[in-house]
């Protein structure tokens, strides 16, 4: 049952992370995100890590992409993007290149080292309880153990919500940036494709 | 829980981790990009579960909440910048802003 619950979350994660790379339009990205993020909420259900199931849908696809949804259609910049065109010569070539070589050495790791290569003491902190909850476990855990990063989230949380404010504040004088000197010295053409309006 | 399972979910982890980390090199909209971010982060959040589980550990899982957070402040800081920058330049892609100067 636990491998078949697998199986299936694990093809939807990798379909919605592939669906978010390889979408033309951000909003396609965006939805497939939220298919990714529920697979994985599924597969932390599996873990037994209840909480952070329910935390992972209700912190992720409640807030954190809904946000990015907002985000995309305040500006309107959901429009489709360009794939074909490569503004560096070899930069998507490049970047498979170097990430089959990674996801190769990660994949070799743990296929050739097996279990061995979770080392370590075991329970440091706290054996995961069958009989106490979960949820339980953990906010004991927060408020004993790991209280001082506890209150140092919430410093940074108060510094993300003061640094949000101020780089969202509109400057009086609001002036557009101007387009950056070619890098060559033959003069390209601006990387970015003209569109035309109203195409969102 | 089988031990090849944990395996499974460590593989599923790392190619996850990957497919974002390729997503970041290769796209040029900077809220795909934010969003290949959070895919990142999502599978190094699966590995800490699946650490604390196979070291019959909870701080696999207190640590996810940590991320969680630092995931939180990062999206809203880079969603901040990019509605600064769509001010300024409408449709501007990640390549566009190779000036350092605002």
């Amino acid at each position: 049952m636990e491998t078949a619950v697998f199986i299936v979350s694990a093809l939807v994660v990798l379909a919605g992370g592939l669906g978010v790379v390889g979408s033309r339009n951000p909003v396609h990205s965006a939805l497939s995100l939220i298919a990714t993020l529920f697979g994985i909420a599924v597969l932390f259900l599996n873990l037994g890590a209840q909480l952070l199931a329910v935390v992972q849908v209700i912190v992720y696809t409640g807030a954190i992409v809904v946000l990015i949804l907002f985000v995309m259609m305040l500006l309107g910049i959901d429009r489709e993007e360009d794939l074909e065109t490569e503004p560096l010569v070899g930069q998507r070539l490049l970047a498979g290149l170097v990430g089959l070589l990674f996801l190769g050495a990660l994949l070799a790791i743990i296929i050739i080292g097996k279990e061995s290569i979770v080392t370590g003491a075991r329970s440091v902190t706290g054996a995961i309880s069958p009989t106490v909850s979960n949820i339980t476990q953990i906010g004991t855990e927060l408020f004993t153990t790991y209280v001082f990063p506890l209150e140092i989230t919430a410093g940074l949380l108060t510094i993300a919500v003061v640094g949000a404010v101020v780089l969202s504040r509109r400057p009086g004088d609001l002036q557009p940036i101007p387009e950056p000197e070619s890098m060559t010295d033959m003069g390209d053409e601006p990387l970015t494709a003209p569109t035309e309006e109203g195409a969102h | 829980m089988g031990g090849n399972l944990s395996l499974a979910y460590l593989m599923l982890s790392a190619i996850l981790f990957v497919i974002g980390g390729v997503g970041v090199l290769i796209r040029r909209n900077p809220l795909v990009m934010i969003m290949c971010v959070e895919l990142m982060l999502n599978a190094v959040n699966l590995s800490f579960v699946t650490f604390g589980k196979m070291l019959d550990d909870i701080s696999g899982q207190i640590i996810v909440f940590f991320v969680m957070v630092v995931a939180a402040a990062e999206v809203v800081i880079g969603l901040a910048l990019i509605v600064a920058m769509a001010r300024r330049r409408p449709g501007a892609t990640a390549d566009d802003l190779r000036a350092l100067r605002g």
